[in-house]
């Protein structure tokens, strides 16, 4: 291990061995993504039609409010793996790597937490009169 | 670092020959980075719209749907914007699940004989236009009496 280039302060340490998780992760919410939004597509397609009605009750239900916050997760746990090695492959500057990954990170939790309190407030409260 | 400037660097970015093979992961990025964005911010305002109440539920589908007969000019504008993103987003979504599968059946160790990753890398595409082809149809005789 040498002390000059930061290839050469690197070489001979081994991984980080933080991506096999990421690896991992990626693949395990790809699995759930598929068979989450198969159901969504399929779900969508019983419906007899889009009236509010209709699709209020829909969501309302444990068997649709439960699978579609599971489905959020998942995506969202999905989109924060594949957007950050987007950024790191084509972002090259430090500084503006950080912030794109910062960035990423309060979308992908703001709109997951946004997402999830929705459908969970319509299951609770039902519509607002 | 030195770089000696007569080392081939591969692959060339602007001679590369396009094949199925690299088309489809390509595609597998660039529709991934659409449903990321514009698929799921349009899925969060829908069910937002839903859980906001009949109101906010119409404005929504007046705006990404239809407006109806007393539609403005902006909101008609903006329903043939969503229809068009709705058939980008539609796109991906298909493209990037049959690819994704075809990602898990390689990561399994399947798959890698030259001849079968080109025939797989056809086989997402055409897997992908159908499903929307067959999705746009529905839409299209359901929701818009076409």
């Amino acid at each position: 291990m040498g002390n000059g280039t930061n290839l050469g302060r690197v070489r001979g340490l081994g991984s980080a061995k933080h991506g096999g998780k990421h690896w991992i992760d990626q693949r395990l919410t790809a699995v759930g993504n598929l068979l989450l939004t198969s159901w969504l597509v399929l779900s969508l397609l019983l419906l007899p039609n889009f009236e509010h009605e209709t699709v209020a009750a829909w969501l309302a239900q444990p068997s649709v409010a439960v699978p579609m916050i599971l489905m959020l997760v998942s995506i969202f746990w999905h989109v924060r793996l594949g957007l950050q090695v987007l950024i790191e492959d084509y972002v090259h500057d430090d500084g503006n790597k950080f912030a794109a990954l910062t960035l990423l990170n309060f979308y992908v939790i703001g709109a997951a937490a946004f997402g999830i309190f929705m459908v969970a407030k319509h299951a609770f409260t039902g519509v607002p009169a | 670092m030195a770089q000696n400037p007569n080392r081939p660097i591969s692959p060339h970015l602007q001679i590369y020959r396009w094949g199925p093979h690299m088309a489809v992961s390509i595609f597998h990025r660039a529709t991934g980075f659409v449903l990321a964005t514009a698929g799921m911010l349009t899925l969060l305002w829908w069910i937002a719209s839903i859980a906001g109440g009949p109101e906010s539920y119409a404005s929504f589908q007046a705006w990404v749907v239809s407006a109806g007969a007393e539609a403005t000019g902006l909101q008609t504008a903006a329903n043939w914007f969503f229809r068009l993103l709705g058939l980008a987003v539609t796109y991906s979504f298909f493209q990037h699940f049959f690819s994704g599968i075809r990602h898990l059946l390689m990561d399994l160790g399947a798959g890698y004989e030259l001849t079968t990753v080109r025939t797989w890398s056809i086989a997402v595409f055409i897997a992908a236009l159908t499903a929307t082809a067959l999705v746009a149809m529905l839409v299209a005789s359901r929701f818009m009496g076409i």
